[in-house]
């Protein structure tokens, strides 16, 4: 108990999520069953996962669709059990609800690293998970959603089939235990076959039925590469994003806010807009204008015309004055120092180094965008995102209406990457709406307003001191100088600062699995107003680069195999890294003669529970460097769907490539340098490499897939970069250093 | 002042301005909004379509200067029977967020219609306008490859 009572409610505040404290919350209230946020009106629902109606089965997936493949998955878990027929299930998002609270996002709450947390620590994260569900936690975010619904959403699928079971059994005369299901149909002894949708309505009005779920042995969907449930919409143009969302009477919006960052609107002049075809109307939103158009161009022609007097922003005014205040953080004691091993400030540092990366967009494909219409005081939206109750509560206060008076449908989500947690389109729109009731909006931002107005992935620094003995690496010390995304995203979030040790800030720095003996890690947080917010793997993503670069950074001050190096230190810390480190080594044949003209680098992170090797082979072309081939191993333990983590691996290594060679935010005066993608481009399909994927399922804890292939993409590029050039670049983007072939 | 224009087989008339790009008729007024918008300059191709069979950019053609049959997405399946390419993307699973696919699949039509057996580095020349920010597009390449052998007679695979 006394270690227990170390969680104390600063710790409570350090992790992937908030868990605020100030609330007592009994034990009652935490096993209180969860409210059914589903209308009678859809159909029998069984739980809130199912709904059985004439159509057939719709599947409520509690996540957010962006591409990841969740839909399918989580819809698989309740097929599964319920012995649903896959091919004719339909998958739905969930409405804003408490009921679907995501526990997982608690589970990396403990300041430790999580390859090697106790059990008693890993019962405790399921204890602050309780905590999640009492504040309906409902984020798609930080790798998480098929951890957290594993067992609830089997549990909801297997409580299903009991329930219509026992309909089918009384209705039949025969014991429950005589009865089968398949296909959803449940089967009597006799072959008599009664459809799930003839007995849904009565084993709706059923007690829930408690059950045992089934053995893995005995899985039909899941351990299978499924077919999406979301593929045929989406090679037909069916899949509906935010703005394709057909509404009678629909007027049609976008948006320019200030864009010089903190700054706001002194005064505009509307008349050059309104002079044009298609224009209606140019609202005044305060730090910006809205301009509703009879067309979504007419609406950006129109927005390009006003003529506006922006207030300047209080930002540094250049990238580098950016750069010094972030700086200025190692001037200020750590906010953290999470890994803290031996006596650091007692050896000598044979290497003493500085890395740099910028800020970074998400640049989803889809730029922001929502529908919404207010009629009659209640409001109904529908924006592909990330949190729905939070989206929801920002709506109804931009309308001035009470929650319970908003709809809010989340449609699918073109890309999110964390962007999409963020409400500020959500709020434009209700704005919007409550300004002009009675007529639907359609409001799409231009590419330009999405990138010179994200919640961008911060820049940092790290200072790293290194040093090397008889082949291995005795000092490893580094201080990460960098704006705070806990403090910021979070405290968006729940409303309130965000004090004590960050974990996030140091994530992929402090937690990763090497033996050194003198190994420390420290945060320090900048002081610094520009929004920056949830990026694909986030602190993982920087400060995995600065990790990975200076192992390897070591590893040659050592004269070693970067790739063996890593290994001698990892094996014994953590055998299930060690396992991908070999199984990286294996898949691309490591150890090969490399030839003339070509080069290749290694880097491992272990992020969100699933370590994950990268190698890259550079080669010369054409007069440049080419990303030749790319491998990819990766351990989240129990794999559900092979193909939608071979994909979201692909994906995330893609993401992460892109962002290593050429992802760059600058700002000047406080606005992005870049607007579109000629400024911030991302690889295409001729400049992505071969990828191959190997899973590995060695893993004892099950972990996420989303975000883990992002991390370890940057350093390998760069440590290949390295090997082919001798130049060791610190500073990203690489393509301001070497001559690649873009 | 109207233009008409045919969209997938059907006349269709729109009372927005002829300078209006086809992309905003197609989807503001004609209801046809699997094709997308994403950057307006023509650097991402997401709201590729076919005039005439030939892949345009459809945020860059004044809808006034269309100068044949426009074909979107909508158009590509007869009734519940996909075109070869798109089966291609179902069987090879391309799609993750899927905002881009309508793009890819028409840029990709496009290319097998002027080059039925096109090798990784036609499908590479030729695909480069198509930005894809979940990185399908070795999924993308194999759909590509899969169709044309389709298309030649040969089987899925």
């Amino acid at each position: 108990m006394s270690r227990l009572g170390k969680i104390t409610r600063r710790t409570l505040l350090v992790g992937a999520v908030a868990v605020a404290g100030g609330a007592a919350f009994g034990v009652y209230q935490i096993r209180k069953p969860v409210v059914n946020p589903l209308r009678p009106e859809q159909g029998a629902s069984l739980n809130p996962y199912v709904i059985i109606d004439q159509q057939g089965i719709s599947i409520i997936a509690p996540r957010a669709e962006m591409g990841q493949g969740v839909h399918t998955t989580l819809a698989a878990l309740v097929a599964e059990e319920l012995d649903a027929d896959w091919e004719n299930v339909r998958v739905l998002h969930g409405p804003p609800a408490a009921a679907y609270f995501n526990a997982a996002l608690a589970h990396g709450a403990l300041p430790v690293p999580e390859y090697n947390m106790k059990d008693w620590q890993r019962r405790v994260t399921e204890g602050l998970g309780a905590a999640s569900k009492l504040l309906g936690l409902q984020v798609t975010g930080g790798s998480t959603s098929t951890v957290d619904g594993f067992t609830r959403m089997r549990m909801a699928g297997a409580s299903a089939r009991e329930a219509l079971k026992a309909v089918a059994a009384e209705r039949l005369g025969v014991d429950v235990s005589d009865l089968r299901t398949e296909l959803g149909r449940v089967i009597s002894p006799d072959g008599t076959e009664i459809d799930y949708r003839d007995l849904a309505e009565a084993a709706a009005m059923r007690p829930v039925p408690q059950v045992a779920l089934r053995n893995p042995d005995d899985w039909t969907l899941l351990g299978r590469s499924l077919p999406r449930s979301d593929m045929r919409a989406k090679v037909t143009g069916q899949a509906q994003f935010s703005t394709d969302i057909m509404l009678e009477g629909m007027k049609f919006a976008t948006v320019r806010i200030c864009p010089y960052l903190g700054g706001s609107m002194a005064g505009f002049d509307p008349a050059p807009a309104l002079a044009l075809a298609g224009v209606e109307q140019v609202l005044d939103l305060g730090d910006g204008v809205a301009v509703i158009g009879s067309n979504t161009w007419a609406a950006m022609q129109g927005a390009e015309a006003v003529e506006i007097d922006w207030t300047p922003s209080p930002l540094p005014a250049t990238p580098d004055a950016i750069f010094d205040q972030i700086a200025r953080a190692f001037e200020a004691r750590p906010n953290s120092t999470m890994r803290d091993q031996g006596a650091p400030d007692e050896v000598a540092a044979e290497i003493e180094v500085e890395y740099r990366v910028p800020f970074l967009a998400h640049s989803t494909m889809e730029p922001m965008g929502a529908t919404a219409v207010l009629q009659d005081g209640h409001l109904t939206l529908w924006v592909g995102n990330q949190a729905p109750r939070e989206h929801a509560k920002v709506a109804a206060e931009a309308a001035g209406i009470e929650v319970e008076n908003v709809t809010l449908h989340t449609v699918f989500l073109g890309g999110g990457f964390g962007r999409r947690v963020e409400t500020d389109v959500t709020r434009q729109a209700a704005t919007l709406a409550a300004m002009l009731p009675q007529t639907p909006i359609r409001l799409t931002w231009s590419r330009e307003e999405d990138m010179r107005h994200d919640f961008y992935r911060p820049a940092a620094i790290a200072r790293m001191r290194g040093a090397v003995a008889e082949g291995r690496a005795v000092l490893f010390d580094a201080k990460i100088a960098a704006p705070s995304v806990t403090r910021a995203a979070i405290g968006r979030i729940i409303g309130r600062e965000m004090g004590g040790p960050d974990k996030g800030h140091v994530e992929g720095a402090f937690d990763q699995p090497y033996a050194i003996p003198n190994y420390r890690v420290a945060g320090h947080l900048a002081e610094l107003d520009v929004p920056i917010g949830f990026w694909r793997a986030v602190g993982s993503s920087f400060n995995g680069f600065f990790h990975e670069c200076f192992i390897d950074e070591l590893a040659h001050a050592a004269g070693r195999d970067p790739l063996q190096f890593r290994l001698e230190h990892v094996g014994a810390e953590s055998p299930v890294a060690g396992g991908v480190l070999e199984t990286v080594r294996d898949l691309s044949g490591w150890g090969a003669p490399v030839p003339e003209g070509a080069g290749r680098g290694v880097a491992m992170t272990w992020s969100f529970g699933t370590p994950t090797a990268v190698v890259i082979d550079l080669e010369r072309a054409n007069g440049g460097i080419r990303i030749a081939r790319a491998f990819i191993a990766c351990d989240p333990g129990l794999v559900l769907d092979p193909a939608i983590v071979r994909a979201q691996m692909e994906s995330g290594l893609i993401y992460g490539l892109s962002a290593a060679l050429m992802g760059e935010i600058t700002f000047t005066d406080g606005r992005a340098d870049q607007g579109n993608f000629p400024e911030y481009d991302a690889l295409r399909m001729f400049n992505t490499p071969r990828i191959e994927v190997a899973i590995v399922q060695d893993n004892p804890h099950m972990g996420g897939v989303g975000e883990p292939g992002t991390p370890p993409a940057m350093p390998a590029l760069a440590n290949a970069l390295f090997a082919l050039t001798g130049q060791r670049v610190r500073t990203l983007p690489l393509l301001h250093h070497a001559d690649f072939l873009v | 002042m109207t233009v008409t224009c045919v969209v997938n087989g059907t006349p269709r008339q729109t009372d927005m301005a002829p300078e209006t790009p086809l992309l905003w008729v197609l989807r503001d007024d004609f209801g046809l909004t699997g094709t997308k918008f994403g950057c307006g300059i023509a650097a991402c191709g997401a709201c590729t379509v076919h005039i005439d069979g030939e892949a345009v950019r459809a945020c860059q053609i004044p809808v006034g200067d269309v100068w044949g049959d426009v074909t979107t997405i909508e158009g590509m399946a007869q009734g519940d029977t996909l075109s070869p390419l798109q089966e291609a993307w179902v069987r090879h699973q391309v799609a993750q967020c899927g905002f881009c696919q309508s793009g890819q699949i028409m840029q990709a039509a496009d290319l097998l219609s002027e080059n039925p057996d096109p090798t990784d580095e036609d499908i590479d020349a030729a695909m480069g306008g198509n930005l894809c920010r979940c990185g399908t597009y070795s999924a993308i390449r194999a759909a590509i490859h899969d169709a044309a052998r389709v298309l030649n007679g040969g089987r899925a695979g």
